[in-house]
Parts: C-alpha cells; structure tokens; sequence
C-alpha cells in the first residue's frame, strides 16, 4: 500500500475545456455587442434576446459531440436556466430601475428631513421622507405587536390544540387573505376612525394588521406542522402538561420559522397605500404619537409625490419607492441575522 | 381471545409473588408497584392488544419481545398513557401504579408520567436546546425546582454513560451528537426527573452495535435503582439485557402475552412451544 499520493479531481473539467468554454463566452458576448450595435435589437431587452439565442446555439452546436442521453440533458438545462432567468427577470428590471431613478434624491436630507418647510416642487436637496420612514415603521411595528401573537396562536389552535373549530378557523384566515386592501382600509373606517373622530397611527396599524393576520397566520401553521410528533411525546413523557410543552418544547423549536411568518406578513403590508387611505391619511411632518391624528407613510409619500406631477415631485417619489425597498430588505436582513442565531 | 392465564398476584408491595395456577412467570422479587390487569388497546376498530395482565419485578429489565405487530409497543405506550395521544385510540382494563389505576379520573395524567418516564425509538433531543438544557428539560417542563442543577445534571448524565463525552460542551446542541450520544441524552433527560419505571421503545433500533453495547450497559446499571420495561426486536439484545421476557404474538388478530418468565428460563425451558420456536429464531 503506498502512502503517497496526489489529490486529483476527476470530476472536474478538464482546463482546455475550461479555457474553450471561457473563449467562446468572449466570442457571444462580441458577437452579442455587434448585433446589437448594428441591428434593431436594442437596449436591455435587445442584449437579453440575443445572448438567450446565442446560448441556444451554443448549445445545440456542442450538442453534436454528445450522446442522445447528454443532448437532452443538456437541452432541459438550457430550458431551465431560461425559466429561470425569465422568472427574475422582472424583480431585477424593477429593482434597478428604482435604483437608478431613486437614487438621484437619496441624499442625507431625505432620509433626514421632514416636508413640513418644503414644498414637493422644491429642489432634491431640500426637505425628505423622514416622518413616513418613521410612519411606517411605526404602524407596521404596532400591527406587528398586535397580529403576531395573534397569528401564532390561531396557528397553535390549528396544530397544537386541535380544537373542533381547527377546520372553521383555517378555512376563515383563508379567506381572509381574499379581503381587498381597500375594503379593510374601509372597515376600520367606519369602525375604529369613525368611533375615534380622527385618523391615526393606530387605525393605520389595525387596517393593516387584518391584512397581515392570515399571512402570519398561514406561515405559522405550515412552519408548527413542521414540528415532530416525536417532540411533543418527548415533552408529555417528561410530565410536561400541553401548554408547557408547547411553550418550551414546539415554540423554540420553530422561532426562525415564526420570525419569517412575522416577516411575511410585514412585507405583505409594508407597502400598501389602500388602507392608509382611509385610516392614517398623510401628514407632512413627523408624528410620534399613535393617536394623535393623521400620519405620513412612504406608500402614501410616493403616492403624493406622484399626483403632484413635477419633475421633482416624481424624483421624490422613486426616492421614496428605493428607501421602501431598502426598507424591507434592511428588515429581511435583521430577521434572518436574529433568526440565524438559533442553536442549531 | 383469553389464550393466556391472566390471574392476578398479589399486589402488596414488597411481597414476594407466588403463583401457583398461572402458567406465565413466577417472578420470585420485589413488585414494582406497576401491573396491568386485562390490558385491552383498540385503534379505531382495529383491536390491537387483548387481555395482557402482567406485573413488573422492581429493580429489574423486563423485556418486552415478539414479531412485528403484536401490539408490544402498543402495550408499552399504554402504561404512561402515551396510547391515548392517537386520535383513535381506545382502551380496556387496569393499569395500576402502587395500586392505583392510572386511567381513573382522578390521575393527572402529566403528574403520573413523572413517575414512568419513557425513552423512544428514533433519539429525540429537543433541538433549539442545548446539551445542559436538555438534560434539565424536564424539570422547566414539569415546574420542579432542584437547589443544585448541576450536580442533578452531571448525575444524570453519568448515569446514562454520556458525562464523560460531553462534560467540555455542555453549551453544545444537541443535536450536533451522534446517533447513540442523542438516545444517551434522551435517557439522561428522562432520568432528571427522577422516575420509578423507565420504558423504552426498541431504543437502540436506530443506533450501530457500538452505541447499542454502551446503551445496553447503562440500561443493566440503571436497573439498579430503578425499573425498566423494554421493548426489543433483538433476541440477542433481550438475551443480554433483560432479566425477564414477556413473549408477545399474534395470530392475526389483536396481539397478546403467550407467557412471562425469568430471561433464562424463557430461552431455555419456555412453557410454551411458540416461545421456544421464536426466541430460537424459527418464526418471526
């Protein structure tokens, strides 16, 4: 037996293969630019078209050399990773478009300032969106407070108690999710602002919350279902009575999961203008207090910015829609980081 | 479907047992305190175990053998009252800790399964909980309160032949330990509440022949001080680890007990033909 070897990889392309699958990613790429310099495929969806159709002879062409088993193989992975690209595709052209038409108005004021001084005509460099920055959060952390729990424990009364209701229960939130935006903005209206005599944070919170209730909801059932019975025995075999178990045994184990379910549900309404329309309005300056009147909001900051209709007014209002989506990934990212930590 | 005689011994603790019209075991020791009298088990209609009486030796390993499907897990999980969790669960019959039926209303379930811990097939560690927090998991889970944890932690695990390998990552996930690690963990768990019987559920058919040695010599210790009812499809295990055997089968209806007897005498001088054919490996 000999004790010296070298390390090799045989499943690895060999480095000619390697070096000519490089080049000939070159040669499309310049052939891709002459194409579209020269014929009427122009601009992103142009450059898109011809590189797709230049894979596909790429693809075909190697075909050749392959055996019929390989030529399907490679011909369905070809297939996908178009569906694929196809699939993203959107989400990056509106990602970058918003970048680039957001950033022009995303300096320090804007995320600093309120529009209490400024009127939206103003330059870029006066006055921002600080008080819907905090208007949003604001409502979404209060329908947040109030429909997590609310979410989890229905989903505990599906999974966990099991009651005679589970199936009436499951089938409601279901259709809750069905309820258009604007028609809870409606009913808190004519219940909670109607009641209360004036727009405010909390009525914002609550049209939202029933737009979130069964997201949350729905996530948290999926997320216990996912729970072994072998852990709930586990906890009954050590004594444990069935909300202490549940409570230390099932809820840690799913707290990344229900963290995503809170997740889902704040981006299910992070950006949603109905609701507000009739329940928090806007407001052009900072409001901390959640029921003290009218409040702002980015949706409906961009939304005002929008029907204003100068020049700078629409610049405000991608700067708006950038901050949003910063907004919400910045809240993906905490939650996977906080998520992340669980002892696993 | 009474195949079995199902007298009742005398159930004052401590006494030595005699039987003198049963064909099942004499178990000449200490009675545990935990016997069922005509042990019925149904899911939905389908009648599962019928007409188990047996009593458990204290301080011993009873093991619980017989083919797939004749209800010896079944018959298990009936004596801490783990049956009922299956939605269509029914049961007939006594089971009787110190004398006190288990099934009547008046038991708290939670409470009694203080005293009968169990240990399952597949390892079952809580997994958003550490090492230590596993271990002490049944305290926080019934509400007792221990002035030193520590010290109950270590003897636990020491008991369970785990302490040694995990004493430098208490802090560690359960689940980053092996296969038999995890179902040693188990056993430290189910042993800090501090239960009279321990019974386990065919608890090393997950695990490798090293792990299921280690498993099998904490079970012998732990026997020591306290009961075990194990449930085995190993004859050899059942051989090594038990000091008596209770032979199950089925004819294709509900399963029962053919006989019990000190381990030894079941696999050399059954009473019964069956037995002998299936601790020597003719059936099953």
């Amino acid at each position: 037996m000999s004790m010296q070897a070298t390390p090799t990889r045989p499943w690895e392309k060999e480095k000619t293969a390697r070096r000519n699958n490089g080049l000939t990613l070159l040669l499309g790429a310049l052939i891709a630019y002459v194409v579209v310099l020269f014929t009427g495929f122009a601009g992103p969806d142009g450059w898109a078209v011809v590189l797709f159709a230049l894979a596909a002879a790429f693809t075909l062409f190697r075909n050749r050399s392959l055996s019929t088993k390989e030529r399907k193989d490679s011909r369905a992975r070809l297939l996908i990773a178009a569906a694929s690209v196809i699939a993203f595709a959107p989400w990056i052209s509106i990602f970058v478009s918003v970048a680039f038409k957001g950033v022009k108005g995303l300096r320090p004021n804007f995320i600093v300032s309120d529009m209490r001084t400024t009127t939206p005509d103003d330059f870029l460099d006066m006055g921002g969106a600080a008080h819907a920055i905090v208007g949003s959060l604001l409502m979404v952390l209060i329908a947040t407070v109030i429909t997590l729990p609310l979410g989890i424990l229905s989903g505990l009364y599906i999974t966990e108690v099991r009651g005679r209701f589970s199936g009436v229960v499951r089938v409601v939130i279901q259709s809750m999710s069905g309820v258009p935006s604007i028609v809870a903005g409606l009913f808190i209206y004519t219940t909670f602002v109607d009641a209360t005599g004036t727009f405010s944070a909390l009525a914002g919170a609550l049209a939202l919350g029933i737009l979130m209730l069964p997201t949350v909801a729905r996530t948290s059932e999926e997320v216990l279902k996912l729970v072994p019975d072998d852990l709930r025995s586990a906890g009954y075999a050590l004594g444990a009575r069935q909300w202490r178990s549940t409570l230390i045994v099932v809820l840690p184990t799913v707290r990344s999961g229900l963290i995503t379910a809170g997740l889902l549900g704040v981006a299910r309404v992070i950006g949603e203008t109905a609701p507000l329309l009739a329940t928090a309005l806007s407001n052009t300056s900072f409001v901390f207090n959640p029921v003290s009147g009218p409040i702002g909001s980015l949706p409906m900051y961009i939304f005002g910015m929008l029907q204003i209709g100068t020049e700078n007014s629409i610049n405000r209002a991608w700067t708006g829609a950038l901050v949003l989506l910063i907004v919400v990934f910045g809240l993906f990212t905490l939650a996977r980081y906080v998520a992340g930590k669980d002892k696993r | 479907m009474e195949k079995v005689d199902t007298s009742v011994r005398s159930e004052q603790k401590g006494t030595p047992m005699t039987d003198t019209t049963s064909n099942t075991a004499v178990l000449d020791t200490e009675f545990a305190g935990l016997e069922t009298r005509d042990a019925h088990a149904w899911f939905g209609d389908h009648h599962a175990l019928a007409g188990v009486s047996l009593q458990f030796p204290a301080r011993s390993v009873t093991g619980l053998i017989g083919p797939s499907g004749c209800g010896k897990s079944t018959y298990l999980r009936l004596l801490n009252r783990m049956h009922e969790f299956i939605p269509s669960a029914a049961m007939a019959g006594e089971v009787r800790l110190h004398g006190q039926d288990i099934y009547a209303r008046e038991v708290d379930p939670a409470a009694m399964r203080l005293k009968i811990g169990m240990v399952f097939q597949k390892p079952n560690p809580f997994p958003a909980m550490t090492i230590r927090e596993n271990v002490l998991s049944g305290l926080k889970l019934a509400h007792i309160k221990v002035d030193d944890d520590e010290a109950l932690m270590e003897k636990c695990l020491t008991r369970a032949g785990l302490w040694k390998e995990v004493k430098d990552r208490l802090d560690a996930s359960g689940g980053s330990l092996s296969g038999g690690q995890q179902q040693r963990l188990c056993i430290a768990r189910s042993l800090a509440v501090e239960p009279e019987v321990l019974l386990m559920d065919e608890p090393c058919s997950a695990l490798d022949p090293g792990s299921t040695l280690r498993i099998e010599e904490t079970i012998k210790e732990l026997a020591e001080k306290i009961t075990v009812v194990i449930v085995t499809h190993n004859m050899q295990q059942a051989s090594r680890v038990s000091d008596y055997c209770a032979f199950f089968l089925t004819d294709g209806g509900p399963g029962y007990l053919v006989e019990a007897d000190k381990t030894r005498t079941m696999f050399t001088t059954p009473n019964d033909s069956r037995t002998a054919d299936y601790v020597q490996g003719k059936f099953g």
